[in-house]
């Protein structure tokens, strides 16, 4: 066999059981690593397939939502807009939506209510999403009780609970007639909450918008990516939960690195001194360092990674579930499908297993360079 | 053979706490023989062994060695001399790590390993296979009579038991020639002659050995070519005993 690789196996054999005489301190070591890369990769993990997920769902997004605006908050907007804004060159078609929220007292609940655009739903019926089922504890068939605007009854009954797939997007869902959503709420005929639009030219986009907003000035017109670029942010790098929760794993890693930057023992040191007497070159010493450093953080972002891709794939990130999934207490029953981003793994390889390795190996370079005669004299 | 030629090692130098430890020495070790280097502590004994052992570098003067063979350097030169005063440290690395062996006053061996392991250390970086080197850690524990210690950790061993793993891990590269600095240092009268009987064994197998010591059982050793006397970092006698 080729010597130089007979160095290599010869030296990390000796790092193998150089780590195995420090079990605790190097099993510790080995644990609190692999926790950091855990945590980490589960977010980008758990933030990667979040996203896709919304960027599949957005796929079927209309192409720009314009809405009317009354001193800066959001208003109802008449359906004759929308007739005039079907006349603009460029929109395919537009269709009035109506939807809102709703907060169950009984259950301690909101739910989002909607009238489908694509389905009829006959009056006093709805369909309802998984969570509002688990929530209540009903299912098809069973009577759903709304409070209406002046604490009076509606009673709709549970055509169809939407099916377990949907239920990112679906799990608060309520799904009803226009007649019905109009009578609960005492909203008028002839006003939608906003209007879907389609274009069928992605580049006429922003005339269009500018069209509308010339011909309606009190309306806002969004176009679909920027509903993207708001999910993006919100679940991006920078989005607040991420930043606080990256920050407090980072900064760990870069205590635990500089711990170990600064924590050669004087055993480690002694030893470093015997090798360099007996023929290690100040190269080997740094070779076996580095094997010694490789193998811990390696086998810590294997281990972290592979643990984090069951927490968030088949355990739907049960340890993030209070802080990053949904909100109110329907949290969404979902299972992520797995998606990884291998440039951000990629980032995590170099900010986590490079560093360490620099830091097993800074200290051990600035003792293997003494004399090799040091320990002679120990 | 090694040749000394006015060798001077000074530390700090041009500072106020300049010191020299060897001064001006002038000394040729046979090959084959064991010279002893004999002195009170602070004589320079140990600072000489380091810069003959290729472990540090003279301030100045000449150390050649003769019939050294090295993978950096031609078969002439090796015959005519080498000057190892002034090589870099890998060329340094490379001549102690196939030219000597060295035992330690305080045996310097691993601690949490075992003794086998202990043994093999020196190879490891020499790229020869794992199965070669342990072969010959074992022969070696075979013929210090210590082959039921081979998977036990140095920890476990007694002073005598552990002079005995530090000769073998000095002999795994097998070495023209072996220095050993105050080896009895730690051991009682009956391991000390012990260890000189080992010496001996070594001796005749043509091994060049060389102790810097000052107890009696080794300068006094029937064993012993060549006993340099040193005191503050100068030669003060050389009896070459026959």
């Amino acid at each position: 066999m080729h010597s130089s690789l007979n160095r290599h196996i010869n030296i990390l054999d000796f790092a193998l059981s150089s780590l195995l005489r420090r079990k605790t301190k190097n099993s510790s070591l080995l644990v609190l690593y692999m926790l950091i890369v855990f945590i980490i990769a589960s977010l980008i993990f758990f933030v990667h397939a979040l996203k896709r997920e919304a960027a599949l769902i957005l796929k079927n997004a209309p192409d720009m939502v314009v809405q009317r605006m009354i001193a800066g908050r959001h208003d109802l907007i008449p359906v004759s807009y929308g007739e005039k804004i079907g006349a603009i060159r460029g929109v395919s078609a537009v269709v009035p939506r109506l939807w809102g929220y709703y907060y169950d007292p009984v259950f301690g609940a909101n739910y989002t209510l909607m009238v489908p655009d694509n389905r009829t739903i006959s009056p006093e019926n709805v369909i309802i999403g998984s969570g509002v089922a688990r929530n209540q504890r009903i299912k098809t068939g069973d009577l759903l009780t709304f409070r209406t605007y002046d604490k009076g009854s509606l009673l709709l009954q549970v055509e169809q609970i939407l099916p377990y797939e949907s239920e990112l997007v679906a799990a608060d869902l309520v799904l009803m007639s226009a007649s019905d959503f109009q009578a609960m709420f005492r909203m008028p005929r002839g006003v939608a909450t906003d209007l879907a639009l389609t274009v069928a030219n992605p580049l006429e986009l922003i005339t269009v918008a500018n069209k509308i907003v010339e011909q309606f000035p009190d309306t806002r017109p969004i176009l679909k990516s920027e509903i993207l670029r708001t999910y993006n942010s919100v679940f991006d790098w920078r989005g607040g939960m991420m930043v606080v929760m990256l920050g407090v794993a980072v900064l760990s890693f870069v205590i635990f690195a500089w711990d170990k930057a600064t924590g050669l023992s004087a055993e480690e040191r002694k030893e470093i001194g015997i090798l360099k007497s007996i023929g290690w070159e100040t190269s080997d010493v740094l070779l076996l360092k580095f094997w010694e450093g490789a193998v811990i953080s390696l086998s810590a972002f294997l281990a972290g990674v592979v643990l984090a891709y069951g927490h968030v794939f088949f355990f739907s990130a049960a340890l993030f579930e209070h802080p990053l999934k949904g909100w109110s207490i329907l949290y969404p029953q979902f299972r992520l499908v797995p998606a990884v981003d291998a440039y951000q793994l990629s980032i995590l390889f170099f900010l986590s297993v490079i560093p360490y390795t620099a830091a097993t190996i800074i200290p051990a370079w600035l003792a293997a360079t003494v004399d090799p005669d040091a320990a002679m004299r120990s | 053979m090694i040749q000394l030629s006015q060798v001077t090692k000074s530390f700090n130098s041009g500072k106020p706490n300049q010191f020299t430890a060897v001064d001006d020495v002038s000394l040729t070790i046979e090959q084959g023989q064991l010279t002893v280097l004999k002195g009170p502590s602070g004589s320079g004994k140990t600072t000489l062994l380091s810069l003959i052992g290729c472990m540090a570098r003279p301030s100045s003067g000449r150390i050649t060695l003769h019939g050294v063979r090295t993978a950096f350097f031609p078969d002439d030169t090796a015959a005519s001399g080498l000057n190892i005063s002034s090589l870099p440290e890998r060329f340094l690395t490379e001549i102690r790590r196939t030219t000597f062996g060295f035992i330690f006053q305080q045996f310097s061996l691993v601690k949490g390993i075992t003794a086998l392991e202990n043994i093999m250390l020196p190879a490891y970086p020499t790229g020869e296979s794992q199965a070669a080197v342990r072969k010959r850690a074992l022969d070696l524990l075979d013929l210090f009579a210590i082959s039921r210690h081979a998977s036990a950790p140095v920890d476990w061993l007694s002073g005598g038991e552990l002079q005995r793993v530090a000769i073998a891990r000095a002999m795994i590269n097998n070495p023209a020639a072996i220095i050993a600095d105050e080896p009895t240092a730690h051991l009682d009268s009956r391991l000390s002659v012990e260890f000189m009987e080992t010496i001996g064994s070594l001796k005749s197998t043509g091994k060049t050995v060389l102790i810097a010591s000052h107890d009696p059982i080794v300068y006094d050793s029937p064993l012993a070519d060549t006993v340099v006397e040193m005191r503050d970092g100068r030669i003060t006698g050389i009896k070459k005993l026959p």
